[in-house]
C-alpha cells in the first residue's frame, strides 16, 4: 500500500494560491491567539512535576497501559476528526478550496509548536487537576496522527469509481447511505495505512507529548514517555532499556490486537479482481467473526444503521433551481466571512509581529531555517543512498522481507530520546562538534520511510520484467540503472518526501540532546523551537513554527512537487 | 541438422508447506533442431511456462539436463532469447530503448547498439515509433517491441510464452501471419523457435512439430509433426483434421484418468476439482441440447461455436463427465439421460438433479454434507476439510477444489459457505 506524499505536492500546482495564503494566515493567526492568551495563564503547577515520577518496573506495565490508553483515545480523535474534516472537505467544493491548503499548512508546523501553544490553555481547562494534562497530551498525539489520515480519506473519497457512486445514485441510496455503504468502505484500506504510519509518529513524539514542559511548568505524566525524560535526566540506563522494552510489548499488542484486524478486515474492501498472493490474516479477526456473541451484541447498532439508511433528508431531493439562487447569496455570504477570518488573523499576526518581533528575529530564523535544511538534505541523501539498494536486495527475497519489515516499522517508531545517552557520550568523550554529529538524530526515525517504500517498490515489480532483465543478461551497474532504480523510483520518491517532512518535524528532538546535566546544542531550527519553548518565550516559538512550516510548504513545493509528477509520469507501472 | 536445444529427463518440483514437494515437470525430453518451430501444447497450469523458464536459465530443475548447443544450461544463456505473454516491456524506456537494452548488456559499441536496433524495429514493423513509450502503444504494437527486441540480439533459439494470448483476435493473428512470412522469408536472424500455447490451432497454424503436454506432472504424451506447408489456410481439410487429431489425444487421456480415479472407491475425496461454476455447465448442457447437436457434439466444433478455448472447454466437460451430465469418448462430448432432464427442468428441478449427483459422484461434496448432518450444530470449519484435502494435494489445489464444491453446493442448495467466518454449515443465510 502505498504512504500519501502530503498535500502541496498532490496539488500539482507550483505558485501559492490565494487559498494557501489565507490557510497559512488562519493556522498562523490562531496559534498567536493562543501563544498570546496562554502568557497570562502561565502559573506553575507543582503537583505531577517531573521529578516525582518514579522509576520502579513494577509501575511500568501500568504507565506502558496510560500510555497506550492516550494513544488510543487520540486516534479516536483522530478518525473523527478525520470522518468529519475530510468528508466536509470533499462533499462541499466551497469548503474544500480552504480546507484543503489547510491540511497542508498543519501538516507543516511541528508538532511540539503544538503542544507548546495550547498546553497552557488545556491546563487552564481544569486549574489544579491533572486532566487538562491528559488533554493536552491527548492533543499533542492527536496533532501527530491526525493530519495524514484525514488527507488518505479525502484523496480517498474523491477517487471513488465512478460507477460505484452512480449504482448508489440509481438504488436511491441517500447520501448518508452513500458514505457508508460506498464512500467509507471505499476509503478504509488506505485509511488503516495511515493509521498504522500516524501510531508510528505518535510513539516517535511520546515523551515530548507525556513529559511537558512550558516556561516554569514541567509536567510529566505518568506513562512511557514521563519515564523516559525522567531516566535521561537520572541517566538511568537500566530504566531506558526497560522503557524500550514495555514498547516493543504496546505496539505489538496493538499489532495484534487493532491493526492485524483491522487490515484482515479491510480486505474486503479491496475494490477489483485481483487477489492478492497473501491476503492479510488475523486470528483476533477470525474468532470474532465465529462468535455468536459479537453477532448478538453488534445486530442492534447493524440494525439501527440500516434504519437510517431509510431516512431521506428532505432537501437532498430539491436541487432544483431554488438551491441555485441560494447557492449564489450562499457563496458572497461565504466568502465575506472567509475574507473578514482572514484579515482578522492577519491583523492579529502583524499586531503580533510588530508588537513583539524584530526584523532581526525573523533573519536569525530563516538563517537557522537554512542550516536545519542543510542538514535534513545532506542526511536524506545519504539515508537514501543507504536505504534504496538495501531496500531493493531485501524487497526481492520474500523471505527476508518478511524479517525486515516489522523491525524497519519498530525502528520508525522509536523515540530519538532514546538514543541521547550513547551519542551525547560520544560526543562528549570525543569532544565531536556539535553541529554536526548530532545532526545524524535527525533522520533516525524517518529513514525508516524509505527503506519501507523501497520494499514495497521492489515487491511491486513484477515478476516478467525481472525475467526480462534477466534474460537479456542485463547485470550489473546496468540493472540497477535501468532496471532496478527506476523500478523503484515512484516509491522511493514517496518514502523521501514522507522521511523529510518527518525530518523536519525530528529537528525539535535532534538538534538538542540531553543526558543527566549535560545538554548539547546544535544551530539549527528545531534548537530555537525547543529552547523557546522552554523558556516559554511565545513570541520566538510562534515565529519559529512560521517559518519552519513555510520551509517545509516551499521545499515541497519547489523540490518534491515537480520531481513527484515526473515519476507518475513516466516511472508509474502500470 | 544439428540440435539446438535438447532436454533430457527434466524433473522440476516446488516445495509446498510440510517438507513435501510438488512435482511439476517429470521426465521430460524435447529436442530443437535448427530451423524447426516447435509447439508446447497443454491446459494452462500444465508447466509449460515451467519448462521454458527453464531452458530460458531463469530457473534450475531437480533432475535431468539441458543443453544448449552442446553446453549444459547454468543459467540466462546468450543466444536464447524471450518474448513474454504480458509484454514485460520496461515503461520507463522508449521502444529504442527497450530494443536497445539486450544489446547494451551485450557491450557492444553504441554505434552498432543503434543500426541494430533501429533496423530490428525496421523489420519488426515500428517504424516511426522509435521515441514513444510503451504505454502509448496498443496491445499489438506493444508485443511487436516485444518480439523486436528479442529479435535483435540475434539469438539462436527464440522462447515465446503464450505471445498472442493477452491480444485480440485479430490483431494475433495478424501477428502470428507477419512472424511467420518474416520466417519463411529468412528474415529473422533466428536458428529455431519453440512456442508454448494453450491454442490449438494456434499450435497447427505455426509449428512444425507439436509437443502434448499432459497435467500434473505434465509429462510430454505426444509429438505430432504438422506436414503442412507454409502459408496454412485454417479452413482447409488437413488443417481441421490435425486439429480434431490433437483434440482426441488431450481428451482421451484426461478422461481416462478421471475414469480411473472414480473407479477407485466412492471414498476417494482427494480427487481435485478445477474450478468450473454450475453456469458454464448449465450452459454447455443447453448448448447441447440443442440444435444442430441434439445431445452429441464434436468437441472442436462446440468449442468454437461457444468461443471457448481448449482452457475453458476442457474442464467444463470433464465436470460434466464427473457428475454424470455427459459422456466424453473420443473427440466427442454426448449428454447422458440426466443431461437431458437437466436441459428440460426449470431452476428448482435443475437444482435438486445436480444435488443428487452431488451427493452420488462428487465424494468429497458428499462427505462435507455428511459430516454436517451429523454435527449438533450442523457447523464446521473450512479448515476441517482444509486439512483433510492438504493430505492428498497440494495447498493450492486444495484451496480451488474446495472452492469448486462450494459454488456447485451452493447452486444445488446442498449446503451453505460463510466465507467471512469460513465456515460450512447446512443453515441459509436469511
Amino acid at each position: 500500500m502505498k504512504i500519501l506524499p502530503p498535500v502541496s505536492i498532490e496539488a500539482r500546482r507550483l505558485l501559492p494560491s490565494r487559498w494557501d495564503l489565507l490557510a497559512a494566515a488562519l493556522v498562523l493567526g490562531f496559534i498567536v491567539a493562543f501563544a498570546d492568551t496562554s502568557r497570562f495563564l502561565i502559573q506553575p503547577l507543582s503537583m505531577i512535576s517531573g521529578n516525582h515520577l518514579s522509576l520502579d518496573p513494577v509501575l511500568l506495565p501500568g504507565y506502558a497501559l496510560r500510555t497506550g490508553l492516550r494513544m488510543l483515545l487520540a486516534m479516536g480523535v483522530s478518525l473523527a476528526f478525520t470522518f468529519a474534516y475530510a468528508t466536509w472537505a470533499a462533499k462541499n467544493p466551497r469548503a474544500g478550496t480552504l480546507l484543503v491548503p489547510l491540511l497542508d499548512i498543519l501538516q507543516s508546523v511541528p508538532i511540539l509548536g503544538f503542544l507548546s501553544v495550547t498546553a497552557v490553555w488545556f491546563l487552564s481547562l481544569s486549574p489544579g487537576r491533572v486532566l487538562g494534562a491528559e488533554l493536552a497530551c491527548v492533543f499533542a498525539i492527536f496533532t501527530s496522527q491526525a493530519w495524514n489520515m484525514a488527507f488518505s480519506f479525502y484523496q480517498s473519497l474523491r477517487t471513488v469509481p465512478e460507477d460505484l457512486t452512480e449504482a448508489g445514485r440509481m438504488f436511491g441510496l441517500s447520501a448518508w447511505a452513500r458514505f457508508w455503504r460506498i464512500e467509507a468502505p471505499f476509503a478504509t484500506p488506505p485509511l488503516i495505512w495511515n493509521m498504522m504510519m500516524s501510531m508510528a509518529g505518535g510513539w516517535f513524539f511520546v515523551t515530548v507529548s507525556e513529559a511537558i514542559s512550558v516556561g516554569k511548568t514541567n509536567i510529566a505524566l505518568p506513562g512511557i514517555g514521563s519515564w523516559i525524560a525522567v531516566a535521561i535526566e537520572q541517566r538511568n540506563i537500566p530504566a531506558i532499556l526497560e522503557a524500550i522494552l514495555a514498547m516493543l510489548v504496546v505496539i505489538l499488542i496493538y499489532d495484534q490486537l487493532l491493526f492485524r484486524p483491522l487490515l484482515a478486515w479491510a480486505d474486503r474492501f479491496r475494490v477489483g479482481d485481483d487477489q492478492p498472493d497473501d491476503p492479510p490474516q488475523s486470528w483476533v479477526l477470525t474468532m470474532l467473526r465465529r462468535s455468536r456473541l459479537i453477532d448478538w451484541i453488534t445486530a442492534p447498532f447493524e440494525q439501527m444503521m440500516r434504519w437510517s439508511y431509510r431516512w431521506h433528508p428532505p432537501h437532498f431531493g430539491l436541487r432544483g433551481a431554488m438551491r441555485e439562487v441560494d447557492s449564489r447569496l450562499a457563496d458572497i455570504l461565504w466568502y465575506v466571512l472567509i475574507s473578514i477570518l482572514g484579515l482578522l488573523c492577519a491583523w492579529r499576526i502583524y499586531a503580533f509581529a510588530a508588537a513583539n518581533l524584530t526584523w532581526e528575529d525573523l533573519g536569525l530564523t530563516v538563517w537557522l531555517g537554512c542550516l536545519t535544511m542543510l542538514r535534513v538534505v545532506v542526511l536524506i541523501a545519504l539515508a537514501s543512498l543507504i536505504w534504496t539498494p538495501v531496500g531493493i536486495y531485501v524487497g526481492l527475497r520474500p523471505r527476508l522481507t518478511q524479517i525486515v519489515q516489522p523491525v524497519a516499522q519498530f525502528l520508525a517508531a522509536f523515540p530519538n530520546n532514546l538514543l541521547f545517552p550513547l551519542v551525547v557520550s560520544v560526543i562528549v568523550a570525543w569532544k565531536l562538534n556539535t553541529n554536526i554529529w548530532l545532526s545524524p538524530l535527525l533522520v533516525l526515525g524517518p529513514q525508516w520511510y524509505i527503506l519501507f517504500n523501497v520494499i514495497a517498490g521492489a515487491r511491486a515489480m513484477p515478476k516478467d520484467l525481472m525475467d526480462a532483465g534477466d534474460n537479456f543478461g542485463v547485470k550489473g551497474w546496468l540493472w540497477w540503472k535501468r532496471v532496478a532504480l527506476p523500478a523503484v523510483f515512484p516509491h522511493y520518491l514517496t518514502g523521501a518526501i514522507t522521511a523529510s517532512g518527518g525530518a523536519w518535524n525530528a529537528s525539535v528532538l535532534a538538534e538538542v540532546a540531553s543526558w543527566g546535566n549535560i545538554t548539547l546544542h546544535a544551530d539549527g531550527l528545531g534548537a530555537y523551537i525547543i529552547d523557546a519553548t522552554i523558556s516559554g518565550d511565545f513570541r520566538h516559538v510562534v515565529l519559529g513554527m512560521a517559518v519552519m512550516a513555510f520551509f517545509v510548504v516551499v521545499v515541497n513545493r519547489l523540490f518534491w512537487q515537480p520531481l513527484y509528477w515526473l515519476a507518475e509520469r513516466k516511472y508509474r507501472l502500470v | 541438422m544439428t540440435n539446438l536445444l535438447e532436454v533430457h529427463n527434466v524433473r522440476r518440483s516446488f516445495p509446498r508447506g510440510g517438507g513435501e514437494e510438488l512435482l511439476v515437470l517429470d521426465d521430460v525430453n524435447l529436442t530443437l533442431k535448427e530451423g524447426e518451430i516447435v509447439g508446447l501444447l497443454g491446459r494452462s497450469g500444465s508447466g509449460k511456462s515451467t519448462l521454458l523458464r527453464l531452458i530460458a536459465g531463469l530457473a534450475r530443475p531437480q533432475g535431468g539436463t539441458l543443453t544448449y548447443m552442446g553446453a549444459p544450461i547454468e543459467g540466462p544463456a546468450q543466444g536464447v532469447a524471450m518474448v513474454f505473454q504480458g509484454f514485460a516491456l520496461f515503461p520507463w524506456m522508449t521502444v529504442l530503448e527497450n530494443v536497445q537494452l539486450g544489446l547494451e548488456a551485450l557491450g557492444l559499441p553504441q554505434a552498432e547498439i543503434r543500426s541494430r536496433a533501429l533496423a530490428a524495429i525496421d523489420l519488426i514493423g515500428l517504424d516511426g515509433y522509435e521515441s514513444a513509450y510503451p504505454r502509448e502503444l496498443s496491445g499489438g504494437m506493444r508485443q511487436r517491441v516485444g518480439f523486436a527486441r528479442a529479435v535483435v540480439v540475434h539469438p539462436n533459439i527464440l522462447l515465446m510464452d503464450e505471445p498472442f494470448s493477452a491480444l485480440d483476435v485479430l490483431t494475433a493473428e495478424n501477428l502470428r501471419t507477419d512472424l511467420i512470412e518474416l520466417w519463411g522469408n529468412r528474415k529473422l536472424p533466428i536458428k529455431g523457435i519453440l512456442l508454448v500455447t494453450h491454442n490449438i490451432e494456434e499450435a497447427v497454424l505455426m509449428c512444425d512439430r507439436v509437443l502434448l503436454f499432459s497435467s500434473n506432472p505434465a509429462r510430454i504424451s505426444a509429438d505430432i509433426h504438422i506436414n503442412l506447408p507454409q502459408p496454412r489456410e485454417r479452413t482447409s481439410r488437413e488443417f481441421e483434421d490435425y486439429v480434431d487429431k490433437i483434440y482426441v489425444e488431450m481428451t482421451a487421456r484426461r478422461v481416462e484418468r478421471m475414469r480411473q480415479t472414480q473407479a477407485q472407491g466412492a471414498s476417494a475425496i482427494e480427487m481435485p476439482l478445477s474450478h468450473v461454476s454450475p453456469n458454464q455447465i448449465s450452459g454447455l448442457i443447453e448448448a447441447l441440447a440443442a440444435a444442430p447437436y441434439d445431445g452429441k457434439a464434436d468437441l472442436p466444433d462446440i468449442a468454437y461455436e461457444q468461443e471457448l478455448e481448449v482452457d475453458e472447454l476442457f474442464p467444463v466437460a470433464e465436470a460434466m463427465q464427473l457428475l454424470r451430465l455427459a459422456d466424453v469418448e473420443g473427440g466427442d462430448i454426448k449428454l447422458t439421460h440426466m443431461g437431458k432432464r437437466f436441459s428440460d427442468a426449470d431452476l428448482n428441478e435443475r437444482k435438486e438433479i445436480f444435488s443428487r449427483a452431488l451427493v452420488s459422484h462428487v465424494p468429497l461434496a458428499a462427505h462435507i454434507r455428511k459430516v454436517l448432518d451429523e454435527r449438533a450444530s450442523h457447523s464446521a470449519p473450512k479448515t476441517r476439510f482444509l486439512d483433510e484435502l492438504e493430505d492428498h494435494m497440494a495447498e493450492d489445489t486444495a484451496e480451488e477444489t474446495l472452492k469448486t464444491v462450494v459454488s456447485w453446493a451452493r447452486f444445488s442448495e446442498l449446503f451453505s459457505y460463510d466465507d467471512d467466518a469460513a465456515m460450512f454449515s447446512l443453515e441459509n443465510p436469511t
